[in-house]
């Protein structure tokens, strides 16, 4: 029965009811002022969330989460068999010093800001293999934390351009098991590095377009499904500039998006809020994703929907040495069953 | 060849990406930066009047607490969080003169004040300035051995 569960050449079909058990989303205070405000599960006053430093501060927002969503299921840390995290920081600190406070049996995951789908798909492998039953996927980012390792002091006054993004402070995490009313996953695409020579690290939307058009038509391929399946396709963090460009190429490619094409980095923040082209981080898919987009699944607003995390893969130092940045994006695709209505 | 073929898929891409990106806006910056880098120093000579006229000090060396002073103002607006807000809008209007100098180097300080005293600030405060140090010494170096040189031939 080898090679049932993967279809065409890099997806994964989900064959024995992997389902969303919980999801939970923790914010800083300008993403609880944003446009989500209503969808997110805890809200910081501050950036510090209590804590001494920022780097502690995104560990506490990504604890917070992942026990929030093991408290939603109504179930204790020690039925869950595994954690897989990750973040943005240098050797995955947040994700690994989480795991050390919840004590869960824990695998470190890495893909930039693609962690978000990354850790589902391979939490969805888990339970549908049979080698777990209750696995939780989490990740983060802090907008200091990120300042701080990847550009400038966050008290620096230099003028970012237009293109440039802002890092979403937050975290969220999604438990998954075998049974409930909650979303189905059904799909995962495993994306391919690209590198079509964009240089700029102010400019992640143009690098990381290439990798969400290679992604989205690789799952179409594999699945024999096109745009009009889905009620809904979001992007993890192209912003204004990236997605029109991976819009343009997936046209050029021969699939028209349409109106319910969209990106998690245009749906956090409001336009007063200045933020450049938009929201970016591991935050930015997985606090709309696990905050407020399956929870409208879960209210029936919408009954299919793929989620294209993108990750931008450079370093301080691959960019300080001149090389363009590689960057990946995987899939996830969530489905409500007819006629069932979850609790959202 | 593979490299050849590479070259022409970016440039290719390059064409589409470049239709979203939104225009830098040099025309405008230019102008603010003109303006806010104008009144810095408009702010700079009040400070040397004020200081030669007041406080009694010679006109050579009214300088150095007019330089002082910008410092102060910068590293003030830096910690009260409002100098990167101001960057922004003014660009290199602010950076140019001393007070963005004293921005990279008070912001540098306070980013890094979570690692330590000594680690952190000290070993950090000189992150983003270094560079204007290092360039600046040699490139005044530089100036000087042409000036001296300069200065034999005639």
């Amino acid at each position: 029965m080898t090679g049932t569960k993967l279809i065409g050449k890099s997806t994964w079909e989900f064959q024995n009811d992997v389902r969303v058990l919980s999801s939970a989303a923790t914010v800083g205070p300008m993403e609880g002022e944003g446009l989500l405000r209503e969808s997110f599960d805890k809200i910081y006053p501050d950036l510090y969330a209590g804590e001494e430093t920022w780097e502690k501060a995104e560990r506490k927002m990504l604890e917070d989460a992942v026990s929030l969503a093991i408290e939603k299921a109504g179930l204790t840390p020690e039925q869950i068999d595994f954690y897989l995290a990750g973040d943005l920081l240098n050797q995955n600190i947040s994700a690994s010093f989480s795991a050390k406070t919840n004590q869960i049996p824990f695998l470190g995951v890495y893909g930039a800001c693609s962690t978000s789908m990354l850790s589902l798909a391979l939490a969805a492998v888990l339970v549908d293999g049979g080698y777990a039953r209750h696995v939780i996927a989490g990740v983060s980012s802090h907008n200091c934390t990120a300042e701080k390792q990847y550009r400038y002091p966050t008290e620096y006054g230099g003028q970012k351009p237009e293109t440039a993004q802002w890092t979403v402070t937050g975290a969220g995490a999604c438990l998954l098991g075998r049974s409930g009313d909650g979303p189905v996953v059904r799909y995962a695409t495993v994306g391919k590095v690209t590198d079509l020579g964009v240089k700029n690290p102010m400019d992640m939307g143009s690098a990381m377009a290439p990798a969400a058009a290679q992604t989205i038509q690789a799952h179409f391929a594999d699945t024999g499904r096109s745009p009009e399946d889905y009620d809904l396709i979001v992007t993890g963090d192209l912003a204004k500039v990236g997605l029109p460009i991976a819009r343009e190429l997936l046209k050029n490619a021969g699939f028209e998006m349409g109106e319910h094409f969209a990106d998690c980095g245009l749906m956090i923040y409001t336009q007063k809020q200045e933020t450049f082209a938009g929201g970016s981080g591991c935050a930015c898919s997985a606090v709309v994703t696990y905050g407020h987009l399956l929870r409208e699944m879960m209210r029936n607003k919408w009954k299919r929907i793929l989620v294209v995390a993108t990750g931008a893969l450079l370093s301080t130092v691959s960019y300080q040495q001149g090389e363009a940045i590689p960057c990946i994006a995987h899939a996830v695709a969530f489905e409500m069953e007819e006629g069932k209505e979850g609790k959202a | 060849m593979e490299k050849h073929r590479q070259k022409e898929k970016e440039l290719a891409y390059e064409k589409i990406a470049n239709k979203h990106r939104p225009k830098p806006k040099i025309w405008m910056n230019s102008l603010k930066a003109f303006v806010i880098g104008g009144l810095v120093c408009v702010l700079g000579q009040a400070l040397m009047l004020m200081y030669i006229h007041w406080f009694g000090f010679k006109p050579e060396k009214a300088g150095d607490p007019t330089a002082a002073t910008l410092i102060f103002i910068s590293c003030l607006l830096t910690g009260l969080g409002v100098y990167d807000r101001i960057g922004q809008w003014a660009g290199a209007g602010l950076a140019v003169p001393v007070t963005g100098f004293a921005n990279s180097i008070a912001s540098s300080a306070l980013e890094h004040r979570a690692e330590g005293y000594v680690l952190g600030v000290g070993g950090n405060m000189f992150k983003l300035a270094g560079a204007v140090i290092v360039f600046g010494t040699l490139s005044a170096f530089v100036i000087g051995l042409i000036y001296t040189l300069t200065g034999l031939v005639r």
